[in-house]
């Protein structure tokens, strides 16, 4: 990690000045399912990282402890982004399900539009947490199953949806992370779910 | 205090950066996009400084952390510092002013528009 930062700042490629409005779409799945491959595939930018860092305590604890005296945990998570419009700007990021992560996700990503569950099908127990976690967090998400092509198994969606136990209202689709348009058909698959939600919302009274 | 050499993880240079201040804007979201409203001045803390470069075009907070190598944390500690000195101002993001505001089908078109542009 950190390698992937930008070492030459002044070859960015600034938003346009009417930029007024960020939105954050946060993928989310465990190690090299392919939440870095799928943020390359559809960034406008080379995929950023950044990272967070928390005291045990929690951010605003008592100054007169002295930063040596407390335990600090890091979590990092790359990011690229997709300038929809003039004045609007979506970031995806790509965050890792362990459950140190899970603790920063009010302060990281709350307003977050929704989220993109990414699974490998050799290794489905990583989103067992990760779906748990949105539930509780009430994000509305989708899954998305990144295809390895040496994966043997070639579960069928509705095999991986069983496994998964996932409600019938949520999407599930196939994807590859490597391939620009199936990235962007992820990316709409959640923000037509999230569209029809909030028409739903919108015509009850 | 002796300004120790840059080196991202190291608790005392986080502790140099913030003057010992581990209470964060919390105002400043991930992707609220900031903007200078003037230019550095000499004499002025080099990431403050810095910041106020990046920021000549509107750049989004989780940008500025990536760009000058720092956690989110400290970078809003900075910003809320520029911010009270009138030097950026903070375009913040619709979605995320309460964590209970679900975004409107409306603005879910305009990003629907946007992505099928790609
Ligand atoms: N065959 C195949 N390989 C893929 C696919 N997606 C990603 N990969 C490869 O899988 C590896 C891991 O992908 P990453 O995108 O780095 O995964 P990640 O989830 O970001 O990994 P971590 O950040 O380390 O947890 C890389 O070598 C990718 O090239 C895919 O759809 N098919
Ligand atoms: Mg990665």
């Amino acid at each position: 990690m950190g390698s992937a930062v930008s070492e030459l700042p002044s070859r960015r490629t600034p938003l346009a000045d009417a930029a007024e409005t960020g939105l954050k779409i946060v993928i989310v799945g465990g190690f090299g399912v392919g939440k870095t491959t799928l943020v390359r595939s559809v960034s406008e930018i080379r995929p950023l990282n950044t990272e967070e860092v928390m005291t045990q305590a929690g951010v605003g604890v008592d100054e007169t402890h002295g930063v040596a005296a407390k335990t600090t945990t890091t979590v990092a998570f790359d990011f690229g982004r997709i300038s929809l419009n003039e004045r609007m700007v979506l970031y995806l990021f790509g965050a890792p399900g362990q459950e140190r992560f899970w603790f920063l996700w009010d302060r990281l990503f709350s307003g977050t539009l929704g989220a993109v569950v990414l699974v490998d099908t050799r290794r489905m127990d990583d989103s067992w947490y990760a779906i748990d976690r949105l539930e509780h967090h009430k994000t509305p998400f989708v899954v998305a199953v990144n295809r390895f092509d040496n994966d043997p198994s070639r579960y069928s969606l509705d095999e991986i949806r069983q496994a998964l136990a996932l409600p019938e209202h949520v999407p599930l689709i196939d994807c590859d992370a490597r391939v620009r348009s199936s990235g962007k058909d992820v990316l709409i698959t959640l923000v037509n779910h999230l569209y029809e939600q909030a028409m739903t919302r919108e015509m009850t009274p | 205090m002796i300004r120790r050499p840059v080196d991202t993880g190291d608790p005392d240079r986080l502790y140099t950066v913030t003057g010992g201040r581990s209470r964060a804007d919390d105002a400043f979201d991930l992707v609220t996009l900031v903007v200078s409203e003037c230019a550095p001045t000499a004499g002025m803390q080099s990431e403050h400084a810095r910041i106020l470069d990046l920021c000549r075009h509107p750049t989004a907070v989780v940008e500025i952390a990536a760009e000058l190598k720092l956690p989110i944390t400290v970078v809003r500690i900075l910003l809320g510092d520029l911010l009270a000195m009138g030097n950026i101002t903070a375009r913040h993001p619709r979605a995320a002013q309460s964590v209970a505001s679900l975004p409107d089908s409306a603005l879910l078109q305009e990003v629907l528009h946007g992505l099928r542009r790609l």
